[in-house]
């Protein structure tokens, strides 16, 4: 559902609500995947975000996401050199992607301490965007909400559980969607809620058997 | 959010709303959130709009390849056109104003985009002051254009990457054209003319800026925009209206945008980008930037 507030606005840095903007979102959530700033990233850019990119900040939008700058924080302009100066390696690169990725898609490994992940996602204009695929999982994760994803076994009263668990923690569920690929095979949960979930909750969702991985991706719009 | 301005429009005939009300009122409910906050939040966008503005003016921004800036600045002190003393040519500089600001990366609100930002806040802001129009009619005005942004976002697309400048600056133009026409005291229906009327101007418009920076013609686009949205708004208060109903229209948009040569969407590789002159310049800028950083 589009929202009127992602039409006016961000309020951001320019020069482009896709590329600048709806990079730096991206950047945001793949921060998520391992917690903190990644030491390492590897982003490689898809279709016009790597023919336009360069001109637009692109590369500055995602280092200050992963940096944990947001879309209007001036900083963004000199990402490039804070990244530098903090010791932190990541490194661009151009990639085609299949021929059905979005035009701005970008695939983003990152990697802090022991812990690394990959996401792949796509800005989709006027700064909002999607993220499809986690660690080969496919999702869609707008960051319009704080999410938690996760992947589980196909085992009865999973959700129920998992519910137990959010409503303890007074958090209220948006929205849930469950998909499996087959009776019996892997569960995938995309779950939003109102209140940013703490690490607590994140770890006790971890800590059940039946569940394989789970992440918390922050809010990054509005 | 609606999907269509022909349902909202009815909607707000039926219920003796103005749009930007019944785009408050069910932005409120999808959001579970309070009008008062959302109202909150679009003062806060037009605050940076002006802020945006006041900025450009000031005619000492240029952008980071150096292609673009100073000449908002102009339209203030330059020598006067026959649009000299008016608002039009008052709005002129202020979409040039936001839009010098953004290709410097400094601070503006993405609306619908970034590279289509100058359109909606030179129209708002320049015939609010034009007219003295108090601030809370220019925040209900945005919220007006949101919803009209909305049903293009749901319908088109709002990105030059997918459907051309058309997206950009000519759904820029269309919420400018209608936010404006419902603040200068438009019924509802007016409103969907309006857009429609703007909307019609931009279709086709390609998305071909030099070496993909939002900079030229992105920057004069705005300005051209804000210019076709002023045409619409007259047309529309003086009764004017356009037989192709106005979702019609912004289907139309979505069509062309999906039919567009992928060398017009963004990517640098058509239109005023591949002239000789375009690629010599954003060859030469490029490689500015480059040594720079």
């Amino acid at each position: 559902m589009v929202s009127l507030l992602d039409i006016i606005g961000p309020v951001m840095v320019g020069p482009s609500s896709s590329h600048t903007a709806g990079a730096c979102r991206l950047g945001l959530l793949a921060r998520c995947l391992v917690g903190d700033t990644p030491d390492r990233a590897l982003v490689e850019l898809h279709g016009s975000f790597a023919r336009t990119g360069e001109g637009h900040g692109t590369d500055k939008a995602i280092a200050g996401g992963l940096m944990g700058f947001r879309p209007d924080d001036e900083r963004l302009r000199t990402a490039l050199d804070i990244m530098e100066a903090e010791g932190l390696e990541y490194r661009f690169e151009k990639t085609t992607l299949d021929d059905d990725a979005h035009p701005n898609t970008v695939r983003l490994t990152v990697e802090r301490g022991n812990r690394k992940s990959v996401m792949v996602g796509s800005s989709l204009g006027a700064g909002r965007v999607v993220v499809t695929e986690i660690d080969g999982y496919p999702v869609s994760v707008t960051g319009n909400l704080h999410t938690i994803v996760l992947v589980a076994e196909d085992v009865k009263g999973s959700v129920a559980r998992i519910a137990t668990i959010l409503s303890d923690a007074e958090l209220n569920i948006a929205t849930l969607k469950l998909s499996r690929k087959e009776r019996g095979g892997d569960a995938f949960m995309v779950i939003e809620v109102d209140e940013r979930p703490t690490e607590d909750v994140r770890d006790a969702i971890r800590g059940l058997p039946w569940v394989k991985w789970a992440f918390r991706l922050d809010k990054v719009s509005g | 959010m609606y999907r269509s301005l022909a349902d909202a429009i009815a909607d707000a005939e039926a219920r003796g709303l103005t749009l930007s009300r019944l785009a408050l009122e069910t932005e409120a409910k999808d959001q579970g959130r309070p009008v008062e906050e959302i109202r909150d939040a679009l003062r806060r966008a037009l605050h940076v709009m002006n802020g945006a503005v006041a900025r450009g003016l000031v005619g000492d921004l240029f952008s980071s390849s150096g292609l673009v800036g100073g000449d908002a600045a102009k339209l203030r002190t330059g020598p006067p056109g026959p649009l000299a003393g008016t608002a039009f040519r008052d709005v002129l500089a202020r979409a040039l104003a936001v839009q010098e600001v953004n290709a410097a990366m400094g601070v503006i609100v993405a609306a619908p985009t970034a590279g289509g930002a100058g359109v909606l806040p030179a129209v708002l802001t320049g015939l609010a002051a034009a007219q003295g129009i108090d601030e809370e009619r220019v925040v209900d005005a945005l919220a007006c254009a949101g919803l009209i942004g909305a049903v293009v976002a749901e319908r088109a697309s709002l990105s030059g990457a997918e459907g051309g400048c058309q997206a950009e600056t000519g759904a820029a133009a269309g919420m400018a054209a209608g936010a404006a026409t419902e603040m200068l005291g438009g019924t509802p229906a007016q409103v969907g003319h309006a857009t429609a009327l703007a909307q019609q101007g931009t279709l086709g418009l390609v998305c071909d800026p030099l070496g993909g920076l939002v900079e030229l013609p992105c920057v004069f686009r705005n300005a051209t925009g804000a210019a076709i949205a002023l045409a619409a708004i007259e047309m529309a208060l003086a009764g004017v209206t356009f037989a192709i109903p106005v979702d019609e229209v912004i289907d139309t948009m979505g069509e062309i945008g999906r039919n567009m040569d992928v060398r017009y969407r963004e990517t640098a590789g058509g239109g005023l980008a591949a002239t000789p002159t375009g690629r010599r310049l954003a060859k030469e800028r490029l490689y500015d930037i480059k040594r720079r950083s």
